[in-house]
C-alpha cells in the first residue's frame, strides 16, 4: 500500500470517527451550545475526510475540488451556527419574563 | 445570449439583494423580482415542453470545478408549480403583510427561498444542491421566526438544528461519492455507480439526510411547531414548497443515482414509513385543534403518501407502468404543492380576521368570510382526493398498482388515510358553517340511533366491499 493511500485511509478515518462523535453528541446533549458545538464537530469530521481525499501524495500538487467544498462548507458551517446563535439570544433574552 | 436558467436562479437573489439596499421599496421590489422570477421558470418550462433538455455551465466553467444548471421534465414540472405557488404567495403576502417592519424582513428572506428552491429544482451536481439545500434550510428558519414570538423562535432553532443534522449528513455522503467515483455531476455518478457497500452507504447517507429534511415520520416531529408558528404565507411556502424540494430530490437519487443499487427492501422501509406517516399525520390533524396545527399535520400525512409509492417502484421494471406511477407520484405533489398553499393562505387570512386560529370558535367564518370557507373547501377537496382533484387521479393509480402487484397492505392505508382526511376537512367545514355548538357526545339515544347508523354503514361500507356473498347468492358467480 502506497504511502498516500495509507494517509488517506488514517486521516480519512479519523475524519469519520470525528463526524460519529459528533452525531452521538448532537443526539445526546440538551444545551443549544453543546449541539452546535457537536454539528461542528460533524462537519469538521467531513472537512477532514475531504481533506484527506485530496491528498495525493508529497510529490503532487493536491486536487483542488474537495478543498473548494471544504472553503464553502465552511463558510455555511460559520453561518448556520450564526443563525443559530441568534435564535439563542432571542430565547435567552426572554426567560427571566417569561409567562 | 440571455439563458432562462441562469435567470431563474439570479433574479430572486438580485431581488433579495436590491429590497437589503432599499428596504423602503420592498413591496414594490419584491413584486417586481416575484413577477421576473416567475417569468424566467416559465421560459424554462416553455423550453422543456418544446422537447428541449436545457443545461447551462454559469461563466463558461465546465465540469467538474464549474456550476451547472439543467432542466428535464421533473425539474421543470416541480419548477412551475412552485413559481406559480411563488407568485400567489408573494401577491398574498403584500396585502397580508402591508408596509410593516415584518415586510421588511419578508421580502429579502423569501426570495432567498425562492432563489434556493429554483437553485434546487435546476442544479446538476451534488455540491451545488448542498449550498441550495443549506441557503433553503437558513433563510427558512428565518422566516419561521418572523412573528417574533418566543414559540416560533423555538420551533424555528429546532427546524435549524434538524436541518443541519441532515445537511451534515448529506455532505458526508457528497463526500463519499466524491471519494468513491472523482465525480459531483449527477449523470457522471450515476453513471460510474455499481451495486456494492459504497454505493449503499452513500445512498442511505444522501437519501437519509433528505428524509430528515423532508419530515418523513417518525423524523417529521420538527415540522408541525415550525409550520404552525409562522405567519401564514411563509407556513405556505414551508408546506407547499420546501418540503416538497427535499422529497424531489428522494426521489430524483432514487430514480437517477440509486437505479438498480436501491433495493425492493430499501423500498419498502420508505412505504411502511410513509404509511406510519399517513396514518399518524392525518390521525393528529383530525385531533387538532389549531387551523394551522390541523394543516402542517396534514403535510406530514400528505408526505406519507408520496413515500407509498416508493415500493411500488421498486417492485416495477422500467417500462410504461413505471412511468405511470412516477407521473402520479409527481401529480400528486403538485397538488398537495397548491392545496397546502391555498390552505395556509385561506388559514392565515381566518387567524387574521377573528384573531385566532383555534378550530372549536370558528363558528360562522363561512358568513364572514365566503371566499376563504370556499378556498377552504376547495384545498380540502384535493387533500382528501375527490374526483377530479390531482391527489384522486394518484391514489387511483397508486391502488390500482398495489393490487397488481399484489402489495395489498397499501391498499387499507390509503382508505383509512383517506376517510381521516375527509374527517379533518369536514370538522373545520362544519364549524365554519355553524354558529350553534354542536352536541357533545356522539350518539346521544342509542336505541334509536345505532339502528340507523348501522343500515347507513351497510350501505356505504358493506354492500360494495361485501359483494362477493351475493354472486353466491344469485348463483351468477360461476
Amino acid at each position: 500500500m502506497s504511502e498516500a493511500v495509507l494517509t488517506q485511509i488514517l486521516y480519512g478515518g479519523v475524519g469519520i470517527l470525528l463526524f460519529l462523535l459528533g452525531v452521538w453528541s448532537f443526539l445526546i446533549h440538551a444545551p443549544l451550545l453543546r449541539k452546535l458545538i457537536a454539528l461542528n464537530v460533524m462537519g469538521a469530521g467531513v472537512f477532514h475526510l475531504l481533506v484527506a481525499v485530496a491528498y495525493r501524495g508529497l510529490q503532487a500538487p493536491p486536487d483542488p475540488v474537495p478543498h473548494a467544498l471544504v472553503l464553502t462548507g465552511i463558510v455555511v458551517a460559520v453561518s448556520a451556527t450564526a443563525l443559530a446563535l441568534a435564535f439563542g439570544r432571542r430565547l435567552e433574552r426572554e426567560e427571566p419574563d417569561d409567562d | 445570449m440571455i439563458d432562462p436558467l441562469a435567470l431563474a436562479v439570479a433574479l430572486p437573489l438580485l431581488g433579495a439583494l436590491a429590497i437589503t439596499m432599499l428596504p423602503s421599496a420592498a413591496r414594490t421590489l419584491g413584486l417586481l423580482a416575484a413577477l421576473a422570477t416567475t417569468a424566467a421558470a416559465l421560459w424554462v418550462t416553455l423550453l422543456v415542453w418544446g422537447g428541449g433538455a436545457p443545461r447551462s455551465e454559469l461563466g463558461g466553467w465546465g465540469t467538474p470545478l464549474g456550476i451547472a444548471l439543467r432542466a428535464d421534465g421533473l425539474a421543470a414540472a416541480l419548477l412551475t408549480m412552485a413559481n406559480v405557488v411563488g407568485l400567489a404567495v408573494s401577491v398574498h403576502a403584500t396585502g397580508y403583510f402591508g408596509a410593516t417592519a415584518a415586510s421588511r424582513h419578508f421580502w429579502p428572506l423569501w426570495l432567498l427561498l425562492w432563489t434556493a428552491l429554483n437553485g434546487l429544482f435546476l442544479a446538476a451536481d451534488l455540491f451545488h444542491l448542498y449550498v441550495m439545500l443549506e441557503l433553503m434550510g437558513l433563510s427558512a428558519a428565518a422566516l419561521g421566526a418572523l412573528s417574533g414570538t418566543r414559540e416560533a423562535a423555538q420551533a424555528s432553532l429546532r427546524y435549524l438544528l434538524v436541518g443541519l443534522l441532515g445537511s451534515m449528513t448529506y455532505l458526508l455522503g457528497v463526500a463519499l461519492v466524491y471519494t468513491a467515483y472523482g465525480s459531483l455531476d449527477l449523470a457522471l455518478v450515476a453513471g460510474a455507480m455499481t451495486p456494492g457497500p459504497v454505493a449503499w452507504a452513500a445512498g442511505a447517507l444522501l437519501i437519509g439526510a433528505l428524509l430528515l429534511k423532508s419530515a418523513l415520520f417518525p423524523m417529521h416531529f420538527w415540522l408541525p411547531p415550525a409550520h404552525a408558528n409562522a405567519p401564514a404565507p411563509v407556513s405556505a411556502v414551508l408546506s407547499a414548497l420546501v418540503v416538497k424540494a427535499a422529497v424531489y430530490l428522494v426521489l430524483r437519487f432514487w430514480l437517477e443515482l440509486c437505479d438498480g443499487i436501491a433495493t425492493e427492501a430499501a423500498g419498502l422501509l420508505l412505504g411502511m414509513l410513509g404509511a406510519a406517516a399517513v396514518l399518524w399525520g392525518s390521525w393528529r390533524a383530525l385531533r387538532a385543534e389549531r387551523l394551522k396545527l390541523l394543516a402542517a399535520y396534514s403535510t406530514v400525512a400528505q408526505i406519507g403518501y408520496l413515500f407509498l409509492f416508493f415500493p411500488l417502484l421498486a417492485a416495477t421494471p422500467a417500462g410504461p407502468e413505471r412511468d405511470q406511477l412516477i407521473t402520479a407520484l409527481v401529480l400528486l405533489a403538485l397538488t398537495h404543492g397548491f392545496a397546502k398553499a391555498g390552505f395556509f393562505l385561506a388559514a392565515g387570512l381566518v387567524q387574521k380576521s377573528t384573531g385566532h386560529d383555534r378550530i372549536r370558535e370558528l363558528g360562522g367564518a363561512a358568513q364572514s368570510l365566503p371566499a376563504v370557507t370556499f378556498a377552504l373547501g376547495l384545498a380540502g377537496v384535493a387533500l382528501i382526493g375527490l374526483p377530479p382533484s390531482g391527489t384522486f387521479f394518484a391514489k387511483w393509480v397508486l391502488l390500482a398498482r398495489a393490487i397488481t402487484l399484489g402489495q395489498w397492505w397499501w391498499v387499507p392505508v390509503v382508505m383509512v388515510g383517506t376517510l381521516l382526511a375527509a374527517g379533518y376537512v369536514f370538522r373545520v367545514l362544519a364549524r365554519a358553517f355553524t354558529r350553534e355548538p354542536t352536541p357533545r357526545c356522539f350518539v346521544t339515544d342509542a336505541r334509536t340511533e345505532v339502528p340507523a347508523l348501522l343500515l347507513a354503514i351497510l350501505a356505504a361500507l358493506g354492500m360494495g366491499l361485501a359483494a362477493h356473498p351475493l354472486t353466491v347468492l344469485l348463483g351468477t358467480g360461476g
